[in-house]
């Protein structure tokens, strides 16, 4: 045990080298994973997860080609680490035990495995072969303001059952709005938590990634993640500068040197990002609707093809109810607009 | 005209819709309906269909007089590997729904007529018959270096078989889209949707082709497959025209076409929204009339 996890309040995982490749479009450098480590590294974070954004095995005409293999990252980020964990996070259905086994090859040591919130279920498999590695388990229950509290901790105590050591109430859409977030993580404590930890992992797609997360730890979590500069999809995650800065003016300590945070954000991320996460029509719409944010990237991308508005199709993606993962569906419905749009036109002629 | 006969093994949700699509065919009859609980409902289903059935689980089946002449497996991996050397061993052709993959992997449209004679045929996967079909339509007009399926199901049609073994069905998928439908490497993806009510099965399709593939060409035969696999799916259907996308350097220099498929169920026992639990009963019943011609026609010769 390190001295921060002695004295420590809650622990900070750092996810801009995988939520972060979202908005990066999977195009992340070596160089570019080493510097962001060595930072985060250097400024006391404990957990650094590294990772395809759709988790290992991600890299795909769906979601986007990773320019540098997600191993080659992972090994680079074990190497630059002089003591933080490195995480890998891997979706059932997308990615399998194998590429979690190859990870687990290259050095990563914490496996966090995400389901939608209703399909623990299919975790199973994977949180047994994580333990049988000895990894740290995490699970991360997506899209959690799909369900209510009771109907989620239900979900959380399948995957303890199979073996993680944690729970994370994950506000994929970044709907989930203050109390709403609290209700979820007092829930999961209550039937998990004489035996394994509870997390969350905010978006700021409504402004509200810092806050949830106060109120997250209020309500007993005690693994939060961030990611700097907020690089993740949607508008992005909880700034881990900020939870840095935030967490110590309440007295609450993370182990994270604040300074250095907001250094590797400022001098680190920020100079390589193409822009930074911002909260623009389409990326509220994926928190007032409840969408994906991955789902953003991929919206602009069918709206610049297809020539319909981005917020239009994020509009209908929520009406559809699509989970993670369903990046196609994008693509389908702009073609639905499309041919609507066509149809008004013609019947206006 | 003499019908081929057939046993369904397993008597569950699969079994039962296999059933009434069987029992619609001229050239296969089924006999027996065998499980291993009595108290199954499946079984009672059968016989108010005229089917004998019996909990006597394979032994009991074994032990007719009158052995059926192909034999469909929809209970589970394990108890495929188990039953199929004696299905082998009595002489009985085997249909295998299962996952075991004992026998050829068969999609029907593809590569059926390479393996009537086999003692055993598996079906793949459903997200392997609703998408290798349009993977080997796309690879018989150009080499396919890659292709990717993702397969879309309602959560209330993904069995406890897939969800405690997910990855048995993105590697056997992958590995068929390879083997069966011709490219050079596969890729599957499976996402469970709990939104009520449910959606229907969708799939996409996403193939690299050479940057200067004939395009009209490669749509015509995905619409002219689309017709074929309609034939035995009736809700098997294209969402829009095949969209193509030019030549990317992440794509190493390769175009590409995806494909958006809509895989609608008959509603014969299963509700019409599980099209991926239809499209492989209809795929399995496929390949039994299909078997039942050929014994047809190997005795007639």
């Amino acid at each position: 045990m390190s001295t921060n996890e002695a004295t420590r309040d809650l622990r900070i995982t750092d996810s801009t080298l995988r939520d972060g490749s979202h908005a990066m479009r999977h195009q992340f450098t070596e160089e570019q994973v080493r510097g962001v480590v060595h930072a985060l590294d250097a400024a006391g974070v404990e957990v650094i997860e590294v990772a395809h954004g759709d988790g290992l095995g991600g890299s795909s005409f769906n979601y986007g080609f990773s320019k540098v293999d997600e191993i080659q990252l992972i090994r680079a980020a074990v190497d630059e680490a002089t003591a933080a964990k490195i995480a890998v996070l891997l979706l059932p259905g997308v990615g399998t035990v194998e590429n979690l086994k190859a990870a687990h090859e290259a050095g990563a040591s914490v496996a966090r495995i995400a389901t939608h919130c209703t399909e623990a279920d299919v975790s199973i498999q994977h949180f047994g072969a994580a333990r049988d590695l000895g990894m740290e388990t995490v699970g991360f229950l997506m899209l959690s303001h799909r369900i209510g509290p009771e109907a989620l901790a239900k979900q959380a105590r399948i995957m303890v059952d199979a073996g993680a050591q944690c729970v994370y109430v994950v506000d994929s859409a970044g709907a989930l709005v203050l109390a709403e977030a609290q209700a979820r993580v007092q829930a999961l404590v209550l039937e998990i938590g004489t035996q394994a930890q509870v997390g969350f992992h905010g978006h700021q797609n409504l402004s509200l990634g810092i806050a949830n997360s106060v109120l997250a730890f209020q309500g007993g979590a005690r693994q939060i993640d961030g990611a700097l500069c907020a690089l993740g999809a949607g508008a992005g995650n909880s700034p881990t500068e900020i939870l840095a800065a935030t967490f110590e003016r309440l007295g609450i300590s993370t182990g994270v040197d604040v300074q250095g945070a907001m250094a590797a954000a400022e001098d680190v991320v920020k100079p390589f990002i193409p822009r930074l996460p911002w909260m623009d029509r389409s990326s509220i719409v994926q928190g007032y609707a409840g969408v994906y944010s991955s789902f953003l990237l991929h919206a602009e991308r069918a709206s610049e093809r297809y020539g319909v508005p981005a917020h239009a199709i994020l509009e209908r993606v929520g009406e559809a109810g699509y989970v993670g993962g369903q990046e196609d569906m994008i693509i389908d419905i702009a073609l639905q607009l499309s041919q609507e749009r066509e149809l008004a036109a013609e019947g206006a002629r | 005209m003499t019908k081929a006969t057939a046993a369904i093994v397993g008597p569950g949700n699969i079994g039962t819709d296999l059933l009434a699509k069987l029992q619609r065919s001229e050239h296969v009859e089924v006999r027996y309906m065998v499980g291993v609980d009595p108290t199954s409902d499946g079984l009672e289903r059968a016989r108010k269909r005229g089917v004998e059935a019996s909990a006597g689980g394979v032994d009991w089946l074994l032990a007719q007089d009158d052995l059926p002449d192909i034999v469909f497996e929809a209970t589970s991996a394990k108890a495929h590997q188990a039953n199929a050397p004696r299905y082998a061993e009595a002489g009985i052709q085997a249909v295998d729904l299962t996952p075991a993959a004992v026998g050829p992997l068969v999609c029907p449209p593809v590569n059926l007529k390479e393996h009537l004679t086999a003692s055993n045929l598996n079906m793949i996967t459903c997200g392997g018959q609703a998408t290798i079909p349009i993977v080997s339509a796309v690879s018989r007009v150009v080499p396919v270096p890659y292709a990717e399926i993702v397969a879309s199901i309602a959560s209330r049609s993904a069995g406890p078989g897939t969800r405690a073994n997910i990855d048995e069905f993105t590697e056997t998928t992958a590995r068929a889209i390879e083997r069966v439908g011709g490219a050079r490497r596969g890729k599957a993806v499976i996402i469970l949707n709990p939104v009520e009510p449910p959606m229907i099965m969708r799939d996409t399709v996403f193939c690299a082709i050479p940057a200067d593939a004939d395009r009209a060409c490669i749509t015509e035969s995905i619409e002219k497959m689309v017709t074929d696999v309609a034939r035995y799916v009736p809700g098997y259907t294209l969402r829009a025209e095949p969209q193509y996308d030019d030549p990317r350097d992440i794509w190493a220099g390769q175009a590409r076409v995806a494909v958006f498929l809509e895989v609608r169920g008959n509603g014969d026992y299963l509700p019409p929204w599980a099209g991926n639990l239809d499209i492989m009963t209809a795929a399995a019943a496929r390949v039994g009339e299909l078997l039942a011609v050929a014994k047809k026609t190997a005795v007639e010769a």
